[in-house]
C-alpha cells in the first residue's frame, strides 16, 4: 500500500500556492488518489508557507504525517519541517542553500541538492525556479513526467505559447536531471509502485481534485442559486470569487456590498423578491450580520449563510482553521427564532450542502448557516466523478404559490403569515395583485400588521417555533463510520470527518477497535436519531478543533449525554489522523489505569 | 411561462390596467399611531399621490422602510410593503431591485435611520446608482426613542442626550447624497404634500438613485423646527429664475443653504446616466425571479466538473 506525503516550502510570494496545487494536479494525473493542505499566514509577501501533498492507493480523507518528502524552497523551510519527517526522507533543495546537514542526518533524512536556479535562469527566467523544484520533485517521487507536463501547459496556456514551453523544458530538465542523479536512492520513490488508475494526460471525466469551497459553490449553482451578495473575508472568498467568474455564463446576480450587514440585507432582499440567495462570510462578517439574521427568521424569507469559520476571537488566525463559531451559530441574534444549522464533513457534503441549504430555507421560510472552516474550505481532495452528481440534486421550493393558484384567490384573502398545523404559511413573492402585502420585523399578525396583542404574539411565536419541530424531521442522525461494535467512539462534528475516520487504523494498528459519530445536521437538533446512536457508544470521546468542547456541551445539552474526553485543538492547525490516534490512545491507556 | 414562480400578474403579461386606480386603491385599515399633526402624515399622503400620478399599482411597487416613526408608513398602506431594521433598508431595497428590477422599489425611513445608522448605505447607495427612490423624512430628531438628537439637529439643539446642545455640526444630506454621485437630490417639505408628492413622482420616475430629502416636523418631541419654522424659511427652486438643476456648480452651492433661507425642489438631476441594473450581466434576460434557478444543466454542469479533473 502506497502512502506518502510531499510538503512543499517556502516564502510566501515565491509560488508555493501555485506548485503544490500544479503537484497535487500532476499527481492525480499519475493516477493517485490526493489529499492537500495549504498552510499559509495573512500577509501577501514574507513568512514560510506549505503546502502538504498525500499520495496514496487508496482513497484518502485527510492529510497525514509524517512528510516524505521535502521540496525547500528556502533554509527556513528544512528547520521548520525536519521534526516532521520520516526516516529516509528526502530534502530537495537548491544548489545554493546549505542546511544543516548533521541535524537532519540525526532525523535520517537524505539530502538531494538540485541546481534549481541555475535551470530557470538558463532556460530564461529565474522565476521559474518552482517549476525547476515541482519538476525535480516529480522525479524523484516517480510521477508521471506526461502528466506534470500537461498540467504546466494547462496552467501557463493564459501567459502565451513562449513561457508554456520554458516551462516545460524546465520541469523536463529537473524531473530529467533528479532521475539521472538520484535514481535509486530515494527510499519512498513510487517507481515500481502501481497507481490505483492508469495516468492520464489531459481533463477526461475522472477522479476530480477539488477544494472544499469549489464544491460547494458548484453545490449551489446547481441549486439554483441566483443571488449572491459578499464582503470578502478570508477563507468564505473564493465561495464568492466562483460564483463572480461564471455570473454571466451561469445567470447570477452577484454583489460585493459595502459591508456584511449590506451583504445578508441585500441577499435578505432577493430571498424576499424570490431569489434563492447566498451570503459567504466568516465569523467577523457573520458577527456584522447577526441582527440581520434574526430579521430572516421573523419575516420568515429564505436566506443561506455560509460561515466558513477561521481562527478567533476577532481577527484571530486569518488564514487558519477552527471550529470555534458553533454554539454562536446556534445562538446569533436576539430573541427565538427557527434556524437550520448544516456542517458538512467531506467535499461531498460540502457540495450537497450547497443545493440541499437552498430547499431548506424556502420549504422552511428560515436562514440556513453551513458551518464550513478554512480546512475543509480550503482542502483539495480526491473525488470520484459521479460523487458529484447531477441526477442527485433536487430543487424543491416548498410551500410557494405560482401566480396560477394566486389567482384564484379572492381579493385579501392571502395572509402571508397565516396559522397552520406545521406553522409554513405559502409565500406568495411580491408583485401579484392578490398577494400585497407588508411585512415588518414587528411583532405581527396574520396579514403582517404590528400588533403586541397577546393571543397573537403567542400563535405567531407557536407558528414560527412549529417549523423547527417540522424541520427536525428530516434532520439526519450521526453517520457512524467503522465498525458497530468499538470500545472506543469519537464524536466529531464539521470538517473532522476526513481526519477522525483516517485515525480508525491507526489506532486498530495499536490494538484499539474504535469508531466515528459524525454529526452533520447539527440544528434542530436531531435528538431521537443521535440517541439511537449514542445506545451503543461503550465510551466517547469529542474530537474538537476549539478550546471549549462546544459540541460535546449541545450534546450534553440535548441529550444528556456526556463523553469521557474533549480531543481538542485551537492552534489554527488541523487535527492530523496521527494526532487524533495519539490523543484516543492516551484517553485509552488513562482509563485502564483507573 | 405562468406559475412556474409566483409572480404572474396583470403588469407581466403586458396589460396595464390604471382604471379605478385612486389613492384609496393604497388604503388599508391599520390606524395609524403617529401623533395626530406629525409631518409623517403628509409624507404617507404625498407617496400615495406620486403612485396614483404615475399609475403604479400597489402590487407593482414595494416600500422598504427601516425603523422609526415615520418608518412605520409601510404598515399604514396597501402595497408590498418591507419594513426591516433600523438603518437597513437600502440595503434590502438593493437586493430586492437587483432581484426583480420590474418592481418599483421605494425607500422610506427617518434621519437617523438613513444618515445615522444608515450612513454607510447611504453614501455607497448614491455612488452605486441603482434605480430606488429614497425618501427620508428628516424630523432632525430620534423620535421613536422619544427625542434624542439626530445627525441633522442643528448645533446647540439640546435634547435628552445633548443636554448642553449638540456639539456636532449636523450632516447635510444634500451636500453628501451631491458628493456620493447621487443623479438626483431633491428636498421636500412634509406641511406641502401637493409638492412633495410632484417630488416623489420626479424621483420616481428618474432612472437612478433619487433622493427626497423631507422636512417632517415632529410635533411631539422637536419644538424648534415646526411647521411655522419651516414654513417661514423655505422657497421653491423652481421658482427661481435662471436656477438650472442639472448643473451641478449652481446645486452644489444650492444645497449649501440652510438657516434663513432653506430651498425646497429639485436641487440636482443627471439624466441619461445608466442605473446600476445596467451594469449587472444576469439582468440582461429579465428579473431572475421569473427564472427562479441559476442557468446549470447537466451539460454545463459536466463542464464546470471537468475543471478539476
Ligand atoms: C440597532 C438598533 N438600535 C437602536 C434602535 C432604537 N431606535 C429605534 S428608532 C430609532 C431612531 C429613530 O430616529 P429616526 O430614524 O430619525 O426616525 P424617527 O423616529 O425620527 O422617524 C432608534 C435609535 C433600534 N431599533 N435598532
Ligand atoms: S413623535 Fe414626532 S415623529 Fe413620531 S409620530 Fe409623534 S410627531 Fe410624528
Ligand atoms: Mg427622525
Amino acid at each position: 500500500m502506497t502512502d506518502l506525503s510531499i510538503t512543499i516550502g517556502g516564502d510566501a510570494g515565491q509560488g508555493v500556492e501555485s506548485s503544490g496545487s500544479t503537484f497535487s494536479l500532476a499527481s492525480l494525473r499519475s493516477g493517485w488518489n490526493v489529499f492537500s493542505i495549504q498552510d499559509y499566514r495573512s500577509r501577501i509577501r514574507g513568512g514560510h508557507n506549505f503546502y502538504q501533498i498525500r499520495v496514496a492507493s487508496r482513497e484518502i480523507r485527510s492529510h497525514s504525517d509524517p512528510v516524505h518528502l521535502l521540496l525547500a524552497l528556502t533554509k527556513e523551510s528544512i528547520d521548520i519541517h525536519l521534526a516532521n519527517l520520516a526516516p529516509g526522507a528526502g530534502i530537495l533543495h537548491d544548489d545554493s542553500l546549505r542546511p544543516d546537514e548533521e541535524a537532519a542526518r540525526a532525523h535520517g533524512a537524505h539530502f538531494f541538492p538540485m541546481p534549481f536556479t541555475e535551470i530557470a535562469t538558463r532556460h530564461g527566467n529565474r522565476v521559474m525556479t518552482n517549476t525547476a523544484a515541482v519538476g525535480a520533485g516529480a522525479g524523484l517521487l516517480g510521477l508521471s513526467l506526461d502528466a506534470l507536463k500537461s498540467v504546466i501547459a494547462e496552467r501557463f496556456s493564459a501567459k502565451g505559447d513562449k513561457v508554456v514551453e520554458s516551462n516545460l523544458a524546465v520541469a523536463e530538465e529537473a524531473y530529467n536531471l533528479a532521475l539521472k542523479r538520484y535514481q535509486g536512492t530515494f527510499q519512498h520513490s513510487l517507481n515500481g509502485r502501481v497507481p490505483p488508475r492508469s495516468e492520464r494526460r489531459s481533463r477526461t471525466p475522472g477522479p476530480m481534485l477539488i477544494s472544499g469551497n469549489e464544491a460547494f459553490a458548484l453545490g449551489a449553482a446547481l441549486g439554483g442559486c441566483r443571488f449572491v451578495s459578499a464582503y470578502p473575508m478570508t477563507p468564505a472568498t473564493t465561495i464568492f470569487e466562483w460564483l463572480v467568474k461564471r455570473e454571466k455564463q451561469l445567470g447570477i446576480v452577484t454583489k460585493h456590498a459595502e459591508d456584511e450587514i449590506a451583504a445578508i440585507c441585500m441577499a435578505i432582499g432577493a430571498g424576499y423578491a424570490g431569489a434563492r440567495a447566498l451570503v459567504p462570510t466568516s465569523g467577523g462578517g457573520f458577527s456584522l450580520m447577526v441582527e440581520a439574521l434574526g430579521m430572516a427568521g421573523m419575516v420568515e424569507v429564505p436566506v443561506v449563510i455560509a460561515e466558513v469559520q477561521r481562527g478567533g476571537p476577532s481577527t484571530g488566525l486569518p488564514t487558519r482553521t477552527e471550529q470555534g463559531d458553533l454554539l454562536f451559530a446556534l445562538h446569533a441574534s436576539q430573541g427565538e427564532f427557527p434556524r437550520i444549522v448544516l456542517a458538512p464533513g467531506t467535499h461531498e457534503e460540502y457540495f450537497e450542502a450547497g443545493w440541499r441549504a437552498f430547499n431548506l430555507a424556502e420549504k422552511y421560510q428560515c436562514p440556513v448557516i453551513v458551518l464550513a472552516d478554512q480546512f475543509l474550505a480550503a482542502s483539495l481532495s480526491t473525488i470520484a466523478w459521479e460523487a458529484l452528481s447531477f441526477q442527485s440534486v433536487r430543487r424543491d421550493r416548498g410551500q410557494l404559490l405560482t401566480g396560477q393558484e394566486l389567482d384564484a384567490f379572492d381579493n385579501g384573502e392571502y395572509r402571508r403569515f397565516k396559522l397552520t398545523p406545521t406553522g409554513i404559511s405559502p409565500r406568495a413573492l411580491p408583485g401579484h395583485p392578490k398577494a400585497v402585502y407588508t411585512v415588518v420585523t414587528d411583532e405581527h399578525d396574520e396579514e403582517g400588521h404590528i400588533t403586541e396583542a397577546i393571543d397573537n404574539r403567542v400563535a405567531q411565536m407557536d407558528k414560527r417555533m412549529r417549523k423547527l419541530e417540522e424541520a427536525r424531521k428530516e434532520m439526519r442522525g450521526p453517520k457512524r463510520y467503522g465498525p458497530k461494535d468499538a470500545e472506543l467512539t469519537l464524536i466529531c462534528w464539521g470538517s473532522l470527518a476526513g481526519p477522525a475516520v483516517e485515525s480508525l487504523p491507526l489506532l486498530e494498528a495499536q490494538g484499539v477497535r474504535a469508531n466515528v459519530l459524525h454529526f452533520s445536521d447539527i440544528w434542530p437538533f436531531p435528538v431521537q436519531e443521535a440517541e439511537k446512536a449514542l445506545q451503543a457508544v461503550k465510551r466517547a470521546v469529542a474530537v474538537e478543533q476549539n478550546y471549549t468542547g462546544q459540541f460535546a456541551r449541545l450534546l450534553r445539552m440535548c441529550t444528556g449525554f456526556s463523553v469521557s474526553r474533549i480531543i481538542r485543538k485551537f492552534d489554527g492547525r488541523p487535527f492530523s489522523p496521527q494526532q487524533i490516534a495519539t490523543a484516543c490512545l492516551e484517553e485509552v491507556a488513562q482509563h485502564a489505569r483507573s | 411561462m405562468p406559475g412556474a414562480d409566483g409572480t404572474t400578474s396583470a403588469s407581466r403579461n403586458g396589460r396595464k390596467d390604471t382604471q379605478g386606480l385612486t389613492v384609496r386603491s393604497f388604503a388599508n385599515h391599520v390606524k395609524p399611531t403617529w401623533c395626530p399633526g406629525c409631518g409623517d402624515f403628509g409624507v404617507l399622503t404625498a407617496l400615495k399621490q406620486a403612485l396614483v400620478q404615475l399609475e403604479i399599482w400597489p402590487h407593482e411597487a414595494a416600500v422598504i422602510s427601516g425603523i422609526g416613526c415615520g418608518s412605520k408608513i409601510v404598515d399604514y398602506m396597501r402595497i408590498n410593503g418591507f419594513m426591516t431594521l433600523h438603518g437597513r433598508p437600502l440595503a434590502v431595497a438593493t437586493g430586492v431591485k437587483l432581484a426583480n428590477p420590474s418592481l418599483h422599489v421605494i425607500v422610506v425611513n427617518g434621519d437617523g435611520d438613513g444618515y445615522g445608522i444608515g450612513g454607510n448605505h447611504f453614501m455607497h447607495t448614491a455612488r452605486r446608482n441603482p434605480d430606488i427612490t429614497h425618501i427620508v423624512e428628516n424630523n432632525q430628531i430620534y423620535a421613536l426613542t422619544k427625542g434624542q438628537y439626530s445627525p441633522t439637529s442643528d448645533r446647540g439643539f439640546k435634547t435628552s442626550t445633548s443636554p448642553d446642545g449638540a456639539a456636532e455640526l449636523p450632516v447635510n444630506p444634500l451636500l453628501l447624497a451631491l458628493a456620493c454621485g447621487a443623479t438626483f437630490v431633491a428636498r421636500g417639505f412634509a406641511g406641502e404634500p401637493k409638492h412633495l408628492a410632484s417630488l416623489i413622482a420626479a424621483g420616481i420616475r428618474h432612472k437612478g438613485y433619487a433622493l427626497i430629502d423631507v422636512l417632517q416636523p415632529c410635533v411631539t418631541f422637536n419644538k424648534v423646527n415646526t411647521y411655522e419654522w419651516y414654513a417661514e424659511r423655505i422657497y421653491r427652486v423652481d421658482e427661481e429664475t435662471g436656477y438650472d438643476p442639472a448643473d451641478f456648480d449652481a446645486a452644489w452651492r444650492m444645497a449649501q443653504q440652510w438657516g434663513d433661507r432653506i430651498p425646497v425642489g429639485i436641487i440636482y438631476q443627471r439624466e441619461g446616466i445608466p442605473s446600476y441594473e445596467e451594469f449587472v450581466p444576469a439582468l440582461k434576460e429579465g428579473p431572475v425571479v421569473h427564472q427562479p434557478f441559476a442557468k446549470v444543466d447537466e451539460a454545463v454542469f459536466e463542464r464546470l466538473k471537468l475543471e478539476y479533473t
